[in-house]
Parts: structure tokens; sequence; C-alpha cells
């Protein structure tokens, strides 16, 4: 039976601590391939421009300096931006990509060029047929380049901390008066849905009246749904309260 | 189990800001060897924020901290537990080691040249047998017509055809022959069965060229145009295929106890010097193909062509045999 596509790979330290990294999907793959390919073109444009300023030395050494340049900027693109940048290229930096060691050790030199020389292969017959068909293949989502470099390309990790003294609010909140039902609730929560309802409480102000009531009211829905507080605990509260004392419950903040 | 968010981030933020800096300055600087009593500390406040990590395992509510702390983790992880050395580019240890790899792989060139030296075989007698199969062995505008004809041609110009285009056409042998290089290490993906038949095919190509010409009786002509660039272009992309071997030795792997990502660790900075070192001698091929080759006698004597051709050839030997022994 066919194990279903891993969207992340996890790393074990020798300390017994896991991290993982998230996989770069195909779609932002090419759309920064894309954004690359675009950069690369611009690169030879100018090239041709200067080239021809140039001209003065004479239409041969112009020619040259063309083929030449263009052949080195289409190869060595990658190389030299994956290098300097740590794994990113223009591309990869806008959509927050990065090409990393499969194993989570540090990116080499040669690790790079070897995945940036088998594009030759990647890319055939057009648009990276190969590589993307190896890449839906591969349990990693990795082309062949990758494979024999052993790297994968990740999504960069960014952190937003959660506004908790919005979360904060009043001093009481009736629903830590279960402490039972409270930690079943803790433990039930998506951190999705955690994260989306600490937005939505930091953003509250700036949203249409009828967008916040609908938004909390789903919210709210989602948090009844995994736990059902007694009446006593939750009467007088409107969704948006009752969401906020969800917050507070989970991040551990009042009594 | 954390129990006090807002108190646990207040306690460790300064930890993971200080990490946060420490790695970003040594990812800004990878040659950059830090004194052992940062070293101390970088050691510290990695096992601090996998402590950290450990701990916030046990509280699945806040995946942005969490994403935050494993990308943490992962980047100083990267830096302690890496045992390679980081590769630095010098010209002198890069020039020794370019034969030394290529010395360390001698078996994967031997193929290589056994499969091209077969390919060349199978084109000789393919010509010699039937000459009208030229078209489909070499179907390159270039080589369809008479052997004689154009070497009569060559040896009465009365123009030079390269003028004023030598130097362009110096830049394309260049950078065609470094693709084809490229292409031959590349196709080493497909378990060598690629390489194999790139090789296999470029044999056959010169087998049926040599086969050609000789039987016209046109020997000299054809190692006076072959030998100048041919001594050091050909022996690039057998480099090329040598390391196409190599990738498909380390992706198949034979039967040893290390994984494939172990072999093929082991096998990418020789792989990415040998190609290195064949695409700088391409670079010398391509302006000797353009520049002496294509001219004949009586513009340069035969005799001068291939003595030059003989001695580039001879150093290359040397060079690869036993520069950089210790």
């Amino acid at each position: 039976m066919k194990t279903p596509r891993a969207y992340s790979i996890s790393i074990e330290t020798p300390e017994g601590v896991v991290f993982s990294f998230e996989l770069a999907t195909p779609v932002t793959r090419a759309l920064a391939w894309a954004v690359d390919a675009t950069a690369i073109g611009c690169l030879v444009y100018v090239i041709n421009k200067v080239a021809g300023i140039a001209g003065v030395f004479g239409r041969d050494i112009v020619g040259a300096i063309t083929v030449g340049a263009y052949f080195a900027v289409s190869v060595g693109y990658g190389i030299v931006l994956e290098w300097r940048w740590r794994g990113q290229t223009l591309g990869k930096r806008l959509f927050g990509l990065r090409v990393i060691d499969a194993r989570g050790l540090r990116l080499h030199v040669p690790q790079i060029v070897l995945r940036n020389l088998l594009r030759l292969v990647d890319s055939l017959p057009l648009l990276y047929l190969v590589g993307g068909i190896a890449a839906f293949l591969s349990g990693k989502g990795q082309r062949l380049g990758d494979l024999a470099a052993n790297t994968i390309v990740a999504r960069e990790a960014k952190w937003t901390a959660p506004d908790l003294e919005m979360i904060a609010g009043a001093k009481f909140n009736s629903l830590q008066s279960w402490p039972h039902l409270a930690a079943r609730l803790r433990s039930q929560a998506s951190p999705e849905a955690v994260a989306l309802a600490a937005r939505a409480i930091a953003g509250r102000e700036r949203y249409d009246p009828r967008a916040r009531v609908s938004l909390f009211r789903d919210l709210a829905a989602y948090f009844q749904s995994l736990v059902k507080f007694p009446e006593a605990a939750v009467e007088g509260l409107t969704d948006e309260q009752y969401v906020r004392s969800v917050l507070r419950v989970i991040y551990g903040l009042g009594r | 189990m954390i129990i006090d968010l807002r108190r646990f981030v207040a306690a460790e933020r300064a930890y993971w800001d200080e990490l946060q800096a420490v790695l970003e300055k040594l990812e800004a600087e990878p040659e950059r060897r830090l004194p052992l009593a940062e070293i101390e500390r970088l050691h510290y406040l990695y096992e601090r924020c996998s402590a950290d990590l450990a701990r916030l395992d046990t509280f699945a509510t806040e995946p942005g901290l969490r994403a935050l702390l494993e990308s943490l983790v992962g980047r100083a992880y990267s830096e302690i537990h890496e045992t390679r050395e980081p590769l630095r580019i010098r010209w002198r240890s890069l020039v020794l080691a370019f034969p030394r790899a290529f010395r360390r792989h001698l078996a994967a060139f031997q193929l290589s040249l056994g499969v091209t030296l077969l390919g060349c075989a199978f084109g000789w007698f393919a010509i010699r047998t039937d000459s009208s199969s030229k078209a489909v062995l070499m179907p390159f505008q270039g080589l369809m017509g008479s052997p004689s004809e154009r070497v009569a041609q060559e040896e009465n110009a009365q123009t030079d055809r390269y003028r004023g285009k030598k130097a362009s056409f110096s830049a394309q042998l260049m950078t065609h022959n470094i693709q084809v290089t490229i292409m031959t290490l590349a196709a080493g993906i497909t378990w060598g069965v690629g390489t194999l038949i790139l090789l296999f095919y470029n044999g056959v190509i010169l087998g049926a060229v040599a086969a050609d010409y000789i039987a016209a009786g046109q020997g000299v002509f054809l190692t006076g145009w072959l030998l100048p660039h041919g001594s050091i272009e050909i022996p690039a992309i057998l480099l090329g295929g040598q390391c196409g071997f190599i990738l498909a030795g380390a992706l198949i792997g034979w039967g040893g106890p290390a994984t494939r990502a172990e072999r093929l660790r082991a096998v990418s900075t020789d792989l990415f010097t040998i190609v290195a070192g064949a695409a700088a001698l391409l670079v010398w091929a391509g302006i000797l193909e353009a520049f002496v080759s294509q001219y004949h006698q009586p513009v340069i004597p035969y005799s001068l062509k291939i003595a030059a051709g003989v001695c580039e050839l001879v150093a290359l030997c040397i060079f690869l045999g036993w520069a950089g022994r210790e």
C-alpha cells in the first residue's frame, strides 16, 4: 500500500530532541523557479546590453562574451546564490524556501554544485517534467538533483509571537473553575485553531462587525465541540469572550 | 508540562535571541573559527533550546513558537554536528585535489574509457562494413562529404573562414563541450545507463569519423585536426563519464553497509572536484579548437599540430597520474 506523501521530515538529535522541516510544495517551488528564470533572463539581457557597449572591442569579442556569459549565468546563478545565501536564490528567498541538507547538517558547496548541475536532467524534456515526476514520487519531494546531492527544499519557519496581553483581558476566567474540563480543552484543541483564534483576538478591531460576529461564532462552536462546559461557566459570555477565555485557559493566563 | 506560556517565553526568550544572533554570525561567515569559550556557549544555548523544544512537546498549542524553536535547534544542530570541513577554495589545493580525486575513482574512469572504446570499435566496423551508414552514425553536415575533398578544400583555402569569429566560435565550443560533460555526469542519476549511452554514442561518432578518414588515406589530416584539442577534450568528456559512473556507483551501493545518503555524501566533493577540473580543461580545449585545430597545412604543419597534441596528452597523463602524490 502506498503511504501518504509526507510534507515534513523529522530529525532526531543525539540528545533525543526531534525537530522537523516543513517541505516546500511543488507549486511554491515552481513559482520560485519562475522568479529565478526571470532573474536569469534579466541578467542575460543586461549582459547583452553591456557587451553591446563593449562593441568597441569588436563583434567577435562581444559574441564570445555573450555566449560565455549566458552559459555562466544559467549554470552559475543557482550555484553562486545558494552558496552565498545559504541555500537560497532570489525566488526561494521571495517564497520563504531554503535548500538544506536532508540530514539537517550544514549545506556544502559540492552538494550545491551537484544539485544545480543535475538540473540538466531534471529540466528534461521541458519545464522540469523529469524533476517534477521525481519529486512527486519521492517521499521528500526531491528532484533528481536533490536525490544526488542529498538535499531537500524546506519552508522557512517564521514566528510571530502571540499577543498574550491582548488575550489576558479580565482577571477572572469562569472556565478555570472546572480544571478537569480546562485540562481536556488544552489537550484537545488543535494548534492551528488556537493560533487562528489568537490572531482573531489580536486583530478584532480591524474586522467588519458582521464578519467579526460570524468569525467568533465559528471559533466558539469549534471549541464547544471539543469540551462542553457547564451552563454556569459560560452564562452571559459572548462568543468573543468565550474564545478569549478559551485562549487564557490554553495559554495558562489568569485564574 | 508548561502551564504559564507567558512566563516560559519571558524566561527563555533571551537565550533564543542569543542563539539566533550566534547562528546569524556563523552563517554570515562560514569560515569563521569560534574560540573555545564561544563554542561552549553555543553548545549550551543549543542544549537549552533543545530542552525548551522538548518541554514545548507537551504543549501543542503554539505552532509558531514550536516552529521557531525547531528552526533554531535545527540550525544549531547543523553547525554542531557537522563533521565535514567547509570547502575552502585555495587554487593550489584545488589543482592538486583534481588528480587526487581522479585517482581515487580510477575504475570509474577505466569503465568510461572502455565504453567509449567499445563505441569507437562499433563505429569503425559499421563504417568499414557499410559506408552508407555514415548518415545515420554521424549526422553532421561537415562530416557528410568525402574526406579527400574536404582535405583538398581545407589545404587550398585562400581565405580564413573563421576570420572575425574565432573568439565567439571558441566560446560556443567551450560551452557546448562543458554542457556535454555535465550531461554525461548528470546522466549517472539513471543508475549509469544514461552515462553509458552517451559515452558509447560519442565513441561511435569518433570511431566512424576515424574509419571514414583513414579509409580515404587522410589519417595524417585527421590526427592533425583532432589531436590539438581532442587530446584534452576527449579525456575531459571521459572525466564527465567517470563522474557519471561514480554517481551511479553511489546510488547502486553494491550491497555495502552505508546508506545511499551516506554514499552520495562521501563522493560529492570528488564529483565537484573532477567536474570542475574537466570544465577547466574544456576551456583550454575550446581555445585550441578555434585558434589552432581549424588551421591546416600549409598554415600550420601537421607535424607541429600532432606534436603539440601528443605533448598535451602526455602532460595531462602525467598531471592526472602523478600530481599531488604523497
